[in-house]
């Protein structure tokens, strides 16, 4: 299954993945008009927390046991049998924070603008989400769905093979 | 006679968590799901957001419309099962169909507690648990100004905020000291209510209605007090209790609910139960109880789904857990919110408007209260649920910082390799 993954070691907490997470998931796209349109800005999926010298940035870990899925009151929340991502389906949230009070790496947030869930959907129609993509320290990286891992240097460069079972 | 190899009674969130577990493990074996309501599956909880008007039927369905096809459910809707009969495993339908079954879930569900009540059987006396009770209350309100809803619980805040915002004046009378008293602390109680309040909504509260009072139709109603107060209409949301008879009247052991294992079974083989009918695991009080929340419906199907198709599946337990927002304030709470004795420890933060609470021991979280910022009760529930010692890093829990960073190096390596 494509996942974003974090390598603890090298994150330096920049916050630029969370900066283009909300610029991708934007209307325009454009990072000047996000941020100048202030309280509509959309909520960024990423959550950079920093203590000492430590820095993660973190999205939806796509659990195993999904308790969002679980939890869920509207059906908005489902894991794929396909690639056992945990998908969400927008169109379905009321914004119940059921998921909220249950994920727990806390990486669904509220939206206030939209009072709905943001939640990482692996930016669609990217090959490379943005924050794999805008990460200066290739500290993200997306395991592809054939185990292939993909940093954001070179959009579609492939550094490494590794074999997932 | 119609035979299906798995019968599921109650087409909600326990009946379709079971369907989906099933399926997982038995793609073939026939299952038929029946339920009294005409629709096929929809957020109950969602049924405010109907009668408000903010949401189409269409858009309150929990799974797509082909759901049925696509899993080869066959889906009897609309129709009663009057009894079930465990030594011949068959269950009788009202319109006198006959079902033999092999495995059987009942996932009944709860019927709204209506209590003896002068004038309750009056015109514009409603309850508020499924779908055509949003719609007869809303063929109701086109000369409805003012209602009285009776409860100041879960359901009664939800049948509220649906009316406030279809413009009625609404009462809420709950015989406690305080609204939501079931899920939340004096402190957090009294934040909903001063929320009320401030939205327009007002609050009785150590009060109930003694009497309905009007001709054919509801006019107004008379508080235990003695206070009169003008209505159009009456919401009784008082609670809901285990839809339990056809259990027990089968020969199944009952206490308050249906009593389930772990796996979900009850008394009689074959025979399995979970959701608001039965009393299943509480992972905070270690015993089994009915704990009537969506997720715990949902899980509890998914494991006796599991273990109907020979699986081998372990529920994991809920506890009384919600989130709420309405009227505009988030609450989260789950656990116990308020400690049972001196021996629990609490820890508290009111910064910036907010409220939370935890209620530690022996350094473990047994309960939460967020109210305002509830952006880490997730953390903090995840924590509960697995029984993790916090004792290293107490004094973070509550921080605005407070994050996975915070917890033991082997903890946050775990989450952040996605073994949860
Ligand atoms: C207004 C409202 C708001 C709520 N808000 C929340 C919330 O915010 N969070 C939360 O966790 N929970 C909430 N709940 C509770 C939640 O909806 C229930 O816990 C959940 O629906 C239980 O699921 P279930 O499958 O056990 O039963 P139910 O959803 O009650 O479904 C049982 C079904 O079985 C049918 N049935 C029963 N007996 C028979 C029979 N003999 N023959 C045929 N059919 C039968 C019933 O008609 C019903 O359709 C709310 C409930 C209401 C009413």
């Amino acid at each position: 299954m494509a996942k974003v993954y974090l390598n603890p070691d090298v994150c330096i907490g920049c916050g630029l993945c969370s900066v283009y997470c909300t610029v991708e998931h934007s209307g325009t796209k454009d990072i000047i008009k996000t941020f100048n349109s202030q309280p509509e800005r959309p909520q960024s999926r990423v959550r950079i927390e920093r203590e000492g010298i430590n820095a993660f940035s973190i999205q939806c870990r796509h659990c195993q046991e999904p308790w969002c899925v679980y939890s869920c009151l509207t059906g908005a929340m489902s894991k794929s049998a396909a690639n056992n991502t945990v998908e969400y389906a927008a169109n379905k949230c009321v914004g119940c924070w059921s998921c909220v009070m249950v994920c727990p790496n806390g990486v669904l947030a509220r939206d206030v603008s939209t009072h709905q869930i943001a939640k990482c959907d692996l930016c669609p129609g990217r090959d490379v989400p943005a924050c794999v993509a805008n990460c200066p320290n290739e500290a993200l990286t997306l395991m592809t769905d054939d185990g292939k891992i993909i940093n954001g240097f070179s959009e579609d460069m492939v550094v490494e093979n590794i074999v997932i079972d | 006679m119609i035979k299906t190899k798995y019968l599921i009674i109650g087409n909600s969130a326990g009946g379709v968590g079971a369907a989906e577990a099933i399926r997982k493990h038995d793609s073939s074996g026939t299952i038929i799901i029946v339920s009294d309501e005409p629709y096929p599956v929809y957020g109950r909880a969602l049924i405010s957001k109907y009668l408000s008007r903010e949401r189409i039927f269409e858009d309150i369905l929990y799974r797509d419309q082909d759901f049925y096809k696509q899993n080869g459910i066959n889906a009897l809707l609309d129709k009663n099962v009057e009894s079930v009969d465990t030594n011949t495993r068959t269950a009788r339908l009202s319109d006198g169909e006959t079902i033999a079954w092999e495995k059987l879930l009942l996932a009944t569900g709860g019927t709204p507690i209506v209590p003896p009540m002068k004038g309750a059987d009056k015109k514009g006396v409603f309850t508020f648990t499924k779908l055509n009770d949003a719609k007869a209350l809303d063929g109701y309100l086109n000369n409805a100004g003012k209602a009285v809803v009776i409860g100041g619980g879960l359901i009664g805040l939800s049948v509220s905020e649906a009316l406030h915002k279809r413009g009625l004046g609404v009462t809420i009378v709950e015989m406690k000291d305080r609204i939501l008293n079931v899920m939340l602390d004096e402190q957090s109680s009294h934040m909903a209510e001063d929320n009320l309040s401030n939205s327009g909504v007002q609050v009785k509260t150590n009060n109930t209605v003694a009497e309905i009072g009007g001709g054919e139709s509801v006019t107004h109603v008379i508080l235990s007090d003695g206070q009169k107060l003008a209505c159009d209409l009456v919401v009784v949301a008082i609670g809901v209790s285990p839809r339990k008879n056809i259990a027990a009247a089968a020969g199944i052991e009952v206490n308050r609910g249906i009593l389930v294992n772990r796996q979900m079974q009850t008394s009689m083989p074959n025979v399995y139960a979970c959701g608001d009918v039965a009393e299943a695991y509480d992972f905070i009080y270690d015993i089994c109880r009915p704990v009537p929340i969506w997720p715990g419906a949902y899980l509890g199907g998914m494991t006796a789904g599991a273990n109907m198709a020979g699986g081998e599946a372990e529920y994991p337990g809920v506890t009384a857990m919600n989130s709420l927002g309405y009227f505009g304030l988030d609450i989260v709470s789950a656990g116990m919110v308020i400690a049972p004795d001196d021996s629990y420890e609490l820890l508290v933060d009111e910064s910036n408007g907010n409220y939370k609470k935890l209620v530690l021991k022996d350094n473990y979280i047994k309960g939460m209260v967020f109210v305002g910022d509830i952006d880490k009760s997730g953390i903090i529930f995840g924590l509960m649920k697995d029984k993790v010692d916090v004792s290293q890093f107490k004094q973070k829990l509550l921080t605005d910082d407070f994050g996975l960073i915070h917890l033991p190096e082997p903890m946050w390596r775990q989450r952040l390799e996605c073994s949860l």
